[in-house]
C-alpha cells in the first residue's frame, strides 16, 4: 500500500527522522493560509507548493513549484490543485491532484539518496545510500552503479553504528554532520522495520547550510500482508489514488489489474494467469487485464469477475483458462454459464478447462446453448480468442 | 527414488484442526500411502484428541517424539505461521512445508535469519519449502500439499515452479504425453522463502531417478537467474525453462507478492535470456513445455 509524501513525513517524524515543516491542504485558500502559518515560524519567505499524488516524478511533471510570495503560493496552488498530473509513473492519462503540501523552503547545500528495502537474494534488509540525490535512482544505478552504496543488515541484530557511518562517509557527508546523518539512517531503518514497510525512500535527503540533515521527500510502500497489525497506516489509505476496478475486485477476493489490450482473461492462480496473458501476446494480441479468481471460485465470484472485465470498454473478447484442482471444473462451468446469462455477454468467449471434472464442465458449457468456444489447451484457446476478436 | 519425500516419509500436520488443514489432510491421506504417512497433528488446545484417527499433540516436538515424523506441513493462518515454522525448526525436523499464503514479509525475514543463525551455531538444519506454495508430490507414493493428486503419474521427470496451477499445467502436459514425474515441487510465490529453484535443481541433478526437469519461473527477484547460472556449470540433465510474466507491467504486483518487477534484471525476457544462455531449452509458449521436454529425451 502506498501513501502520500505528507503522510510519509508524519511517519518519519514519529520515528525521529528530521523533515521540512509543512501543512497538507485540500483547497487553494487553505494553501495560502498554510503558507501564512508557516511564515510566522520561518526566517525566509520561501515556500514549496507540492502536488500530493502517489506517483513519483512530480517535479518534472510540473507538480512542484517554489513560491516567493503569498501571491505566488496562491497562483501555484490554483495551477496544481485539480490538474491532471502526468509523470513517468502515472501513464498518459495522469493522476488528478486533490491534495497539496505547502512546505517551508530549504537551504539545500547537497542532496543525497537514502532508502531501505528487503533484499530477496540475501534475505537481509538493504540500506542504500548515494551521493547522487534528487535524481532518478534507477538512472544513477544504470549509469554510475558505483555511486550507490549498500549495507546489508541482519534483522536479528539491527543496523550497527559502523554500517550507518560507512554509508554516511561513503556518500560524502561532511565530518561535522556525520553524527546527525548516522542518527537519521538508523531511525529510518527502525521506522522501516516497525511499520512493516516494503520500501522507505528519501530522495533527496539534504544537507543544509547549518549542517542539519533532513528529508525533503518521503516515499513509502507497505507490505499488504502486514496491514492487519497497522491500523494507523491503513488510515492513510487514499482510495482516489487507486484503480476503482481493482478496489471493487478486491472486495470479492479477486486479484485484478487493468492492462492496455483488448482480450479479457479470467484464470485461477497467479502464475497461470500470467502465462495465459503471455500466450495471448504470443499469438498476436494483448491482454486487457490480469485476473486471478483464486482457489475457491463460486458462481458469485465468477459473475463479479465477468462484470469487472466487461466494465473495460476495450474488451473485445474473453478467455477463461481454468486448471481444476481442488476447484472443480463443473463448479466453474456453472459459474460461467450463470455469469454469461446475467451480464448478457456480447463478446466472444473462449473457455479452456482442464483437471478435476473437466468432462462434466465441458458438457455443462455445451448444454447451456450459449455461443461458448471450447478449447483444448492454452495455445488453442489463445489462437481461438485472437481469431474471434479480429 | 525421488527428491525430499517418498513413501517412507512420516508427516506432522500443523494446523490440522483448521478448515484448510482438515480438508487437505483428508485428501493427502486418500492419496497413495497417505494413510501410513500422515501420523500426527498439532494443536495446543486439542492435545490428546484425534482427528481422522490421527493423534493430536500440543507441540511439534511432542508430535515428532511420539510419532517419529521428520517432516511437517503447515496450514496455520498467516499471523501465526512464521511461529509455526520456527516450532518445526526447533523440533529439529528435516523439512517444513508451509502452505499458508499471506504471511507478513518481516515475519519471514526474521524466521529465515533465525534458521540461518541456528545452523551457523552448529544446530541441525531444517529445510523450508514455501511459504505460499502448493507443496510437493512424489506420484504414487506421497502427496504433501494442496495439488490435485489424480493429474500426476509416476515417472522420471522433475518439475519445479513457484506457482500452483502453473505447476499443475506442466504436470498435466507431461502426464498427457505419457511422461511421469519423479517429484513435482511448488516453491511458492513469496519474496522471502525457503528452498529456491537452485536448491531443487541440485536435488534433481543428484537424483538417479530423474532424467530431465521442467523449471518454471516468474517475473521478480534473482532466483531463476541464479539457478540457471548454477545449472550451466553443474547440471547433467536437460532442462526446459519457462518464465511467466512477459506481459506484466513494471511496478505492479501480479497476484504473488514476489511477482513484481523491481529493476531491469528481473523481467521475464531478461530471465529467459539468461536461462537460454545457460543451456536451458526455453519456450515462450507455456502450452509447449511438455512437448518440448519430450523432444529432449
Amino acid at each position: 500500500m502506498k501513501i502520500h509524501e505528507y503522510q510519509g513525513k508524519e511517519i518519519l517524524r514519529k520515528f525521529g527522522v528530521a523533515t521540512s515543516r509543512g501543512i497538507a491542504c485540500f483547497s487553494v485558500d487553505a494553501a495560502v493560509k498554510a503558507a501564512e502559518t508557516l511564515a510566522a515560524q520561518l526566517p525566509t519567505k520561501v515556500w514549496v507548493v507540492k502536488a500530493q499524488i502517489h506517483a513519483g516524478g512530480r517535479g518534472k511533471g510540473g507538480g512542484v513549484k517554489v513560491a516567493r510570495s503569498l501571491a505566488e503560493v496562491r497562483l501555484y496552488a490554483e495551477q496544481i490543485l485539480g490538474m491532471q498530473l502526468v509523470t513517468h509513473q502515472t501513464g498518459t492519462r495522469g493522476q488528478k491532484v486533490k491534495r497539496l503540501l505547502i512546505e517551508e523552503g530549504a537551504d539545500i547545500q547537497k542532496e543525497y539518496y537514502l532508502a531501505v528495502l528487503t533484499d530477496r537474494a540475501t534475505q537481509k534488509v538493504a540500506v542504500m545510500a548515494s551521493s547522487e540525490g534528487g535524481m532518478d535512482i534507477e538512472e544513477v544505478a544504470r549509469r554510475t552503479p558505483e555511486k550507490i552504496l549498500k549495507e546489508f543488515v541482519d534483522p536479528l541484530v539491527g543496523i550497527t553504528d559502523r554500517q550507518a557511518a560507512a554509508l554516511a562517509h561513503g556518500i560524502g557527508v561532511p565530518e561535522a554532520s556525520v553524527t546527525r546523518a548516522v542518527e537519521q539512517i538508523k531511525q529510518l531503518y527502525t521506522c522501516y522495520m516497525e511499520t512493516d514497510a516494503s520500501l522507505a525512500e528519501i530522495n533527496p535527503l539534504i544537507l543544509e547550510a547549518d549542517g542539519n540533515i533532513k528529508a525533503l521527500d518521503a516515499k513509502f510502500n507497505f507490505d499488504a500482508n502486514a496491514l492487519y497489525r497497522h491500523p494507523e497506516i491503513v488510515a492513510y489509505r487514499d482510495l482516489d489514488e487507486e484503480d476503482a476496478d481493482e478496489i471493487e475486485a478486491s472486495k470479492f477476493d479477486l486479484a485484478y489489474i487493468a492492462l492496455d489490450g483488448n482480450i479479457g482473461c479470467l484464470v485461477n492462480g497467479a502464475g497461470l494467469a500470467m502465462a495465459t496473458m503471455d500466450t495471448i501476446k504470443l499469438f498476436g494480441a494483448e491482454p486487457a487485464n490480469f485476473l486471478d479468481v483464486g482457489g475457491g471460485a463460486t458462481t458469485e465470484k465468477v459473475t463479479e469477475a465477468f462484470k469487472i472485465m466487461l466494465r473495460n470498454p476495450k474488451v473485445k473478447g474473453i478467455l477463461v483458462n481454468i486448471f481444476g484442482g481442488i476447484m472443480k471444473c463443473d463448479t466453474i462451468a456453472e459459474g460461467i454459464v450463470a455469469a454469461a446469462r446475467e451480464v448478457k455477454l456480447g463478446v466472444p468467449l473462449v473457455v479452456r478447462m482442464k483437471g478435476t471434472n473437466d468432462d462434466i464442465g465441458k458438457q455443462i458449457l455445451k448444454d447451456s446453448g450459449l455461443p461458448i468456444i471450447a478449447a483444448d489447451n492454452m495455445a488453442d484457446a489463445a489462437q481461438k480468442i485472437v481469431a474471434a476478436v479480429q | 527414488m525421488s527428491i525430499l519425500i517418498d513413501k517412507n516419509t512420516r508427516v506432522i500436520t500443523q494446523g490440522i484442526t483448521g478448515k484448510t488443514g482438515q480438508f487437505h489432510t483428508e485428501k493427502c491421506m486418500e492419496y497413495a500411502n497417505g494413510k501410513t504417512c500422515f501420523v500426527a497433528g498439532v494443536n495446543p488446545r486439542k492435545a490428546g484428541e484425534k482427528i481422522f484417527d490421527i493423534p493430536i499433540y500440543a507441540t511439534v516436538k511432542e508430535a515428532a517424539a511420539a510419532s517419529g515424523a521428520t517432516v511437517s506441513v503447515i496450514y496455520v493462518p498467516p499471523a501465526g505461521a512464521a511461529d509455526a515454522i520456527w516450532e518445526a525448526v526447533e523440533a529439529d525436523l528435516d523439512l517444513a512445508i508451509c502452505i499458508t499464503e499471506g504471511i507478513p514479509v518481516r515475519d519471514m525475514l526474521l524466521v529465515r535469519n533465525r534458521m540461518k543463525a541456528k545452523v551457523a551455531a552448529g544446530g541441525k538444519e531444517t529445510l523450508l519449502l514455501g511459504p505460499n506454495c502448493p507443496g510437493l508430490i512424489t506420484p504414487d507414493e506421497i502427496k504433501i500439499g494442496i495439488m490435485p493428486g489424480h493429474i500426476h503419474k509416476r515417472g522420471r521427470i522433475g518439475v519445479v515452479s513457484r506457482s500452483g496451477t502453473l505447476t499443475y499445467e506442466a504436470v498435466g502436459q507431461l502426464t498427457d504425453l505419457g511422461l511421469g514425474q519423479s517429484t513435482a515441487v511448488g516453491i511458492g510465490g513469496d519474496p522471502i522463502n525457503g528452498l529456491k529453484h537452485i536448491d531443487i535443481m541440485r536435488l534433481f541433478n543428484d537424483d538417479a531417478d530423474t532424467d530431465a526437469v521442467i523449471m518454471i519461473g516468474e517475473i521478480g527477484g534473482p532466483d531463476e537467474a541464479e539457478a540457471a547460472l548454477w545449472c550451466k556449470e553443474h547440471m547433467k540433465k536437460p532442462v526446459v525453462g519457462f518464465i511467466a510474466g512477459v506481459t506484466a507491467p513494471a511496478g505492479k504486483r501480479m497476484g504473488h507478492a514476489g511477482a513484481l518487477i523491481s529493476g531491469g534484471a528481473d523481467t521475464a525476457e531478461a530471465k529467459l535470456a539468461i536461462m537460454e544462455a545457460c543451456g536451458f531449452t526455453v519456450t515462450r509458449n507455456p502450452a509447449e513445455m511438455g512437448k518440448l521436454l519430450k523432444s529432449l529425451l
